[in-house]
């Protein structure tokens, strides 16, 4: 176990820190899980972090001129770099506090925040560069399944099935006709000491998550499954309930990968059919039965496959 | 006083970053400026330089983590050439809307396609309104020098632009050339440390890189480009410096016999050391021509460029850089431009020569010299010739 780990004894209802990194005030769409995942992990980091956004919702929400939400330093220059940016940053702290020019007992956590599309797509080179370099940095994927910022275009990280503006269901189409790539996986590859998946459905998890991966020493990545009520055609008020589904269903399945050992963070015993995550978002609603039972073979099959990655510790 | 000694240019250059105590440098390599970052990071590798040294997998995370260093408050350094600045592209724009420093040796090359290693200087002017400083070094001394510069102008607090020093590539970066490198302590008396005004800080949180709506983008870009025009005075005021300190003076615009010249020859780069030889030998023969050479290419030395030509006829410009189905190479479509409104302007004439590597020879430069001659009589039918072409 870490030292500093060691020293965490995790965030209860008790202990929740007061500060709100993330003001307030800022343009998200109502039920928006997207920004409440942000909030929870800024709010389990603190005020002493330097954040990177990549372009997207968060960042456009956040920071119109002359309003800001951030009261941590902040810096965005573009959509597929936040990896590469958060290296600079990370590499300047580390040059600045050798040669006494930032206090070197402070601690300063630097994190990158992106969508699925700025990690999974546009920014994968940048991502598995600076995980690759070893930077000490925290990058969070917020992912909401397509790219919410454009108008619900799909990405590599929107679900088989989903109805999006590129990916219509058609007489030729049913809409994305491609498995959710699995970013996890990539980032747990590159062997770095931590990887997690989170929801805001699970907050404390989540928060939990977040703080180990800025504690543990070289890169830590984690992926917060983040419902989208606008993209995905749901009720503002059931993104929770939503982010809650897809735990309980096992398609979005919590766990960390610490020093490349997996470990299930929440088991589910009974899962609960896939029809139910499905039928209650208008993206799934031209989906037949066939395919929502496809949807099923697949998920309980990803399901063994992680059970048995667990399982082989 | 250092003393002179043969050393090949980009090494020169490493060494003269290392004397600039940079904090971050991030990079990728690309020829011909690999030198430069092999050396730099031979240098940190052996302790002689302290710095981080982030060897990204891409020019574009190499601009990238470059702003975030910057941003973060520390002196920071990259280097690339052709096909890598082409990558770069989109964060070039961002590093001087941000007002972050960054300081860039460019080794001028072709761009693809064909595939070219060889200098020309397509590279750079596709990224002529990025808005960086940028400097064109004839020579490896200029090249040093032009390092030291560009870090004192870029971190000067009424400045806090990004500035590119511009050299060619092989021509000038792989040669071997008598530089004098300065003592360390002249150089500290130059360079002051890198203290910005704002950055990344939790004890003074601030939102770099915001959203900006339409009400205030244009106001944004104006208050850029009006820094970006001032910064013209202490550029050329850090020169005035540069003299004092290092003995050497470098001005916005170069002159060379400029004086009762007829027709001159107008390059940016290290051809002009052969220019200057054809300029010899036709002075010889009794031509009035003479040389300019634009130093500082942006921000535009409007004035300073007006009055190096004054009282010239003919003035043949040399592009090294096609800009396809435009009114010329781009150079001569900014002097062209430049002179516009000048009474008594003298007439331009645009060859565009040198490119993907290719050899101009003292030969080529009297030769164009003559053409521009010629068109003092006979008009040009076309705005501009490729010159030098095998038919």
């Amino acid at each position: 176990m870490r030292k500093e780990w060691a020293k965490f004894k995790g965030f209860s209802a008790k202990n929740l820190p007061k500060e709100e990194p993330l003001a307030p005030g800022h343009r998200a769409c109502q039920g928006c899980g997207e920004v409440l995942a942000l909030r929870l992990a800024l709010k389990a980091l603190g005020l002493n972090v330097i954040a990177v956004s990549a372009t997207g919702c968060m960042e456009i929400i956040s920071s119109p001129f002359p309003y800001t939400s951030w009261r941590v330093p902040w810096l965005h220059v573009a959509f597929e770099n936040a990896a590469a940016v958060a290296s600079g940053v990370e590499a300047a702290l580390k040059a600045l506090k050798r040669k006494g020019r930032f206090p070197k007992n402070r601690r300063v956590d630097v994190v990158a925040f992106a969508g699925d599309g700025g990690t999974a797509d546009i920014g994968l080179q940048a991502l598995s560069g600076a995980l690759e370099r070893g930077h000490d940095f925290v990058y969070i994927c917020l992912d909401n399944e397509a790219y919410m910022n454009t108008g619900v275009q799909r990405s590599s990280c929107t679900p088989y099935g989903a109805m999006t503006t590129t990916s219509p269901p058609g007489a030729r189409s049913f809409g994305q006709m491609t498995w959710k790539k699995n970013v996890p996986a990539i980032a747990a590859a590159h062997n770095i000491p931590y990887v997690a998946t989170a929801t805001p459905a699970y907050f404390l998890d989540l928060m939990n998550k977040v703080k180990k991966a800025a504690l543990v020493d070289g890169p830590a990545y984690v992926h917060i499954y983040s419902p989208c009520p606008t993209g995905w055609g749901t009720k503002g008020e059931d993104s929770i309930t939503l982010a809650k589904l897809a735990v309980e269903t096992r398609i979005f399945p919590l766990y960390e990968v610490i020093d490349g050992k997996y470990y299930l963070t929440r088991k589910v015993t009974k899962p609960k059919p896939v029809e139910e995550y499905l039928k209650r978002q208008r993206r799934f609603r031209h989906l037949t039965e066939a395919q929502i039972r496809e949807i099923q073979e697949r998920v309980d099959a990803e399901y063994e496959r992680l059970l048995k990655l667990a399982e082989c510790l | 006083m250092g003393k002179r000694i043969a050393k090949e240019v980009s090494i020169a250059v490493a060494e003269a970053v290392k004397q600039c105590k940079v904090d971050v440098i991030a990079a990728y390599p690309i020829t011909p400026q690999t030198h430069i970052v092999e050396h730099l990071s031979e240098l940190v590798a052996n302790g002689e330089l302290d710095a981080e040294y982030i060897t990204v997998e891409s020019e574009h995370s190499a601009m990238s983590a470059c702003l975030g260093s910057v941003a973060t408050g520390a002196r920071t350094f990259t280097s690339t050439s052709s096909q890598g600045l082409a990558l770069m592209h989109e964060i070039l724009f961002i590093a001087p809307a941000l007002r972050l420093p960054v300081v860039m040796v460019v080794a001028n090359r072709a761009l693809s396609a064909p595939i070219s290693i060889w200098n020309d200087h397509g590279d750079i002017m596709a990224e002529r309104d990025i808005g960086w400083i940028q400097t064109f070094a004839e020579n490896g001394q200029e090249a040093v020098d032009l390092v030291y510069h560009a870090f004192r102008v870029a971190e000067d607090r009424r400045v806090m632009f990004p500035a590119i020093v511009n050299i060619d590539g092989f021509t000038l970066s792989h040669m071997i050339e008598p530089i004098e490198l300065p003592d360390q302590e002249q150089v500290d008396q130059y360079l002051p440390p890198f203290k910005p005004r704002y950055k990344l800080d939790p004890r003074k949180p601030i939102s770099m890189g915001p959203v900006g709506i339409p009400e205030i983008y244009m106001e944004a870009k104006k208050a850029q480009d009006e820094a970006f025009k001032n910064a013209y005075k202490v550029i050329v005021k850090a020169w005035d410096e540069f003299e004092k300190v290092f003995g050497r003076r470098y001005h916005p615009i170069e002159t060379y016999r400029m004086e009762d010249a007829e027709v001159a020859l107008l390059i940016m780069g290290s051809l002009a050391e052969t220019a200057m030889t054809a300029v010899d030998r036709m002075r010889e023969a009794g031509k009035r021509v003479g040389l300019v050479r634009i130093r500082l290419w942006r921000p535009f030395p409007l004035r300073d460029f007006v009055r190096a030509v004054k009282g010239v006829k003919m003035l043949a410009v040399i592009d090294r850089a096609l800009s396809p189905g435009a009114t010329g190479g781009p150079v001569a479509t900014e002097v062209r431009s430049a002179l516009y409104q000048v009474p008594g302007r003298p007439r331009v004439v645009n060859f565009i020569a040198g490119l993907g590597g290719r050899d101009v020879t003292v030969e080529d430069f009297e030769e164009m010299a003559d053409k521009a001659y010629f068109y003092m009589k006979k008009k040009p039918k076309e705005p501009y010739e490729m010159f030098g072409v095998k038919e």
